[in-house]
């Protein structure tokens, strides 16, 4: 398993346009990956998940992969919240 | 009969035409016991490509119509068709409890929206509606109803709807949609925002639309005070077209000002700024023609959170507002935390007094470390944009120099580890404590410049807490006390060649604009919304004549005086 620990910076915290990219650009991986906030952990491939947990700016969050792409799959995530600028680690 | 109601008021602008009602058909869910799973599920699974293939089209739609921005949303909305943790549930429950895909739909989604509107987020609330949106979508397909699509109307109309959906809003045809009543809804709803985008006006949160609005009837719709008049008489119609028409030519006025510099009608030039928040403001600031930035309140930066911003994160902040800025003064305040603004993360004695006690830069010069973070950060993004740093709550010349000495630490430090660092960076001050306004000549040899908060100046004054309703009678703008202390700072500050700008809500109002620009404000700071009207007033005025006034003003003995004083000047 891998993870990675990312801190939110965008204002807006993960709001619905960031978290889509996200879902949708691991979606496509095969292995099974998460994301945490606040001790509650959710499937990163399911949008409504994500927006459930309703996370505000400056928190910080943890992303896990358990897989056969595992370290890709956290690579492209950690990608795309940097381009998408809610987060710059 | 005329019938007047009223709403939010939730774009601009106003409207006369016909209604034309969006019904919402009955998406009644029955349960229903199954026995063919597998004939249950290919319905779903149809339901769900189909839903899927309307919203690729809207999405195409928006992002070539309005933007990629607004396309966006449908982009989650297609997320949410094909995301595992609603279809699986959904699935299992036709395949165990052997119930109806729509029932199994009802109730998943029913979960979901019942959990986003829990939540104590304005944003996550508003997305339960885009749940309803796509739900609606894919029951109506598993139901073989037919919704409405506003995108049919070919008829100039007033749309009214108990809400309108995100899809429904996007194919609204600004050429036949004149303006829309929606029952429910608020401001920051995103039919609203929608509204002021296309520039279509609009009033939500009316209530009872629906059941008082038959099709057909002549409505107005005047989205500048949330007024709604059904079935009105001729004269009614007659006055809100002129006030349509008024409206209209001071937008195109306005307009026309966009572009241009902030000059009196003797050809002196001033300067307009805007107080922002945060680096969203930024284009609204552009879009009403600000020529600087007079405020940028950083502590937004530092709230709603659980720790402090790191210095990475203030870089990437206060960059992004200088080059948004393009050269054109920015204005900074440091830090302005403590009084009745806290934080969660930082844990300050309660006071007695918090108005008078440690706050802004008080605070800051107590906590040290957070403070050369935030210099540090502002030194960095200084080589972006035109940056000016402003030091809140100064009271004495020695807080000043204190300030200041962190800030020279700093850049020292930081040329040493070789980061480049703007060399024409100007350090001023606000001035909102009386001490620091009759001491202005004194400041004035060592700041760069002064800006005015007048909020805090008139509590501070006159001793009244702003807070406090039963001395809310104190405050008093143009008490001449406070016009005194104000010609003051600015006398001050051009006798040693340097500028006084007003950041407080004074500068952006019409009987305080002509009093100011007489007594020399070099820089008015207000709302970006506030810019356009202040720039169409201050070129209708000679400064030269108001100079004239304000001694007489200044001798007036009480703030009413002065209000009737420029009254009588305006009329004239």
């Amino acid at each position: 398993m891998v993870e990675k620990q990312f801190t939110i910076t965008d204002e807006a915290g993960m709001h619905a346009r960031p978290a889509s990219a996200l879902v949708g650009a691991v979606s496509k991986f095969k292995s099974d990956i998460t994301i945490e906030h606040n001790g509650k952990k959710v499937n990163l491939k399911s949008i409504l998940g994500v927006m459930s947990l309703g996370i505000p700016s400056g928190s910080v969050v943890t992303i896990a992969a358990d897989g056969e792409d595992e370290n890709e799959a956290v690579e492209r995530a950690a990608e795309v919240m940097k381009t998408e600028g809610i987060s710059n680690q | 009969m005329t019938q007047t109601m009223s709403g939010i008021a939730a774009s601009n602008g106003i409207a006369i035409a016909k209604a034309f009602r969006l019904e919402n058909p009955e998406l009644n869910v029955d349960k229903r016991t199954i026995s063919d799973v597998d004939g249950e599920l290919e319905r779903l699974t149809s339901s769900l490509e189909k839903s899927i293939a309307e919203l690729e089209v809207i999405q195409k739609k928006t992002a070539e119509t309005i933007s990629d921005k607004e396309a966006a949303i449908f982009g989650a909305h297609l997320l949410v068709l094909s995301d595992p943790e609603l279809v699986g549930p959904i699935t299992e429950r036709i395949t165990t409890d052997k119930v109806n895909a729509e029932f199994a739909l009802q109730e998943t989604t029913d979960m979901f929206i019942s959990m986003f509107e829990a939540m104590d987020n304005e944003y996550m609330k508003e997305r339960a509606a885009d749940i309803r949106d796509v739900r609606k979508r894919v029951l109506a397909h598993l139901l073989g109803v037919t919704i409405q699509s506003p995108s049919m109307i070919s008829d100039e109309v007033i749309i009214i709807a108990e809400d309108l959906t995100p899809s429904d809003t996007v194919q609204l045809n600004a050429q036949f949609v004149k303006g829309f009543i929606t029952d429910i809804g608020g401001r920051t709803s995103h039919s609203a925002i929608l509204a002021r985008t296309l520039e279509i006006p609009a009033v939500v949160g009316a209530k009872t639309a629906m059941a008082d609005i038959q099709n057909g009837t002549i409505v107005i719709v005047d989205g500048l005070d949330g007024t709604i008049i059904i079935a009105p008489e001729d004269s009614v119609i007659e006055e809100y077209k002129n006030k349509q028409a008024a409206y209209d030519e001071q937008k195109a006025e306005w307009a026309v000002l966009k572009n241009e510099a902030t000059v009196s009608a003797d050809g002196q030039a001033v300067e307009i700024g805007a107080n922002i928040g945060t680096p969203k403001d930024i284009a609204g600031v552009v879009d009403n023609g600000g020529e600087a930035i007079g405020l940028y309140r950083t502590e937004f930066l530092y709230m709603g959170r659980d720790q402090f911003p790191t210095e990475d994160e203030q870089v990437e902040a206060y960059a992004s507002v200088l080059k948004g800025m393009q050269g054109k003064p920015t204005v900074v305040r440091t830090l302005d935390i403590g009084g009745d603004k806290e934080l969660s993360y930082l844990d300050l004695p309660k006071e007695l007094n918090p108005f008078l006690g440690l706050r802004a830069i008080r605070l800051c010069l107590e906590m040290p470390d957070m403070f050369r973070t935030q210099l540090r950060a502002l030194l960095r993004a200084s080589v972006h944009g035109n940056l000016k740093i402003m030091f809140p709550m100064i009271a004495t010349l020695d807080e000043f120099r204190e300030a200041k000495a962190l800030l020279l630490e700093e850049k020292a430090k930081l040329q040493t580890e070789g980061v480049e660092v703007s060399d024409s960076i100007e350090v001023g001050i606000m001035v909102e404590i009386p001490s620091t306004a009759v001491m202005a000549d004194t400041f004035a040899k060592e700041v760069d410049f002064f800006s005015i908060g007048t909020n805090d100046l008139i509590q501070y004054t006159m001793a009244a807490d702003r807070m406090n309703e039963s001395v809310s009678y104190l405050y008093q703008p143009f008490n001449p006390a406070i016009l005194r202390l104000v010609k003051m700072v600015i006398d001050a500050s051009h006798r040693e060649g340097k500028w006084t700008g007003m950041c407080g809500e004074m500068a952006g109002d019409e009987i305080a604009i002509p009093i100011l620009l007489g007594l020399g404000l070099d820089e008015f700071s207000m709302s970006a919304s506030s810019i356009l009207k202040a720039r169409s007033q201050i070129s209708k005025l000679s400064k030269a004549e108001m100079a004239q006034h304000t001694d007489r003003i200044l001798a007036l003995s009480n703030s009413q005086e002065v209000e009737d004083y420029v009254t009588k000047l305006s009329i004239k």
